[in-house]
């Protein structure tokens, strides 16, 4: 048996499912956020959706200082939905398959008429519980993986790259300490 | 809204299907993956968060050098940076802890709804009633400073 050698063990190591799909999608992500940007100069992040939509039910300040970007933000998120559902379409349902996509195995995959869909594992319980934390973090803490991590980082912002390394710290802990406690998926 | 350009939305929306395109590419769209990222079982999300970043970071900074104003709002390309407080710090740990349990953060709940991801709306369900607690208590601090500050 030939074995390979040590760099690419521990590249197989730790990206046990390469990382072309990751890279790619996260260009498509970049490219999402420029397209936006160039257009409109609008460096759009994904959480402000939450405090801008809820402006057409409450009076409250909090949420109405977003009226004025509540329409667009509604059509982001629109298009987010959609462009995942593209994904769905031909990537998870095999129409397209290509070498720098790895399926994986998590979850569990539905048809419906001829789409492949996804389900998560993961308990209701943690979505539902660390959601909460999401929308209340992510809105005090000024932003979120795309408005922090993505635009924050690509604009070099302290504040950004401070927040970051805040969450990604703290979630690293809760992560491994909610699995030490054998809660699984 | 009558004064905005009409390519304004259809141009998110387009931005909005890329991205959400990518986050389904990428598997963000599934908690797992982010689980198996911030348990050390694979590093692809750093790939994620950097290839996204080399892309708008490169664009932040030629396109105020380059060119003039968005051409579909008319305005100037800058660098909006957000100011650096207490908050950052807070926030930014509440919602490491929230990623952490359900590893699942906004953007990519949406695209988790396109993938089919029904269950995912537990998540969702959570994020605005976090969203709405938040609102309500800052909303109400900021009347009552406001009060304070009137009655001195």
């Amino acid at each position: 048996m030939v074995t390979d050698p040590v760099p690419l063990q521990l590249a197989a190591e730790l990206f046990p499912n390469g990382i072309s799909r990751y890279a790619i999608g996260g260009l498509f992500v970049g490219l999402g956020t420029v397209v936006i940007y160039l257009g409109t100069g609008i460096p759009a992040g994904a959480s402000t959706f939450l405090e801008s939509t809820l402006s057409y039910v409450s009076g409250q300040s909090r949420f109405q200082q977003y009226v004025s970007s509540r329409d667009w933000r509604l059509v982001f998120t629109l298009g987010i939905i959609l462009g995942a559902l593209a994904f769905a379409a031909t990537f998870q349902s095999g129409v397209i398959t290509s070498s720098l996509y790895q399926p994986g195995t998590t979850g569990e995959l539905y048809e419906v008429g001829g789409l492949t869909l996804w389900l998560t594992d993961v308990q209701p319980w943690r979505l539902l519980v660390g959601g909460f934390f999401v929308g209340v973090g992510t809105r005090i803490g000024k932003g979120c993986t795309s408005g922090h991590g993505v635009c924050g980082v690509g604009s070099a912002s302290k504040t950004s790259i401070t927040g970051v390394v805040t969450f990604m710290i703290v979630a690293i802990l809760t992560a491994q300490i909610v699995a030490a406690l054998g809660v699984s998926p | 809204m009558s004064d905005r350009h009409p390519l304004f939305m259809p141009l998110i929306l387009v931005g909005g299907l890329i991205f959400g395109f990518g986050l389904g590419f990428s598997h963000m769209a599934r908690p797992e993956v982010v689980l198996n990222f911030l348990q050390f079982e694979d590093f692809g999300l750093v790939f994620v968060m950097f290839g996204a970043a080399i892309v708008t970071g490169v664009t932040f900074f030629l396109a105020p050098r380059l060119l003039g104003r968005a051409p579909l709002t008319g305005d100037q390309y800058e660098r909006r940076l957000k100011p650096f407080d207490r908050n950052v710090l807070i926030g930014g740990s509440i919602f490491g802890v929230g990623w952490g349990l359900s590893g699942i953060c906004p953007g990519a709940a949406y695209a988790s709804i396109g993938i089919g991801n029904v269950t995912i709306l537990w998540a969702l369900a959570g994020m605005f009633a976090g969203a709405y607690v938040q609102g309500l208590w800052r909303s109400r601090q900021a009347a009552t400073e406001t009060a304070s500050a009137g009655a001195d």
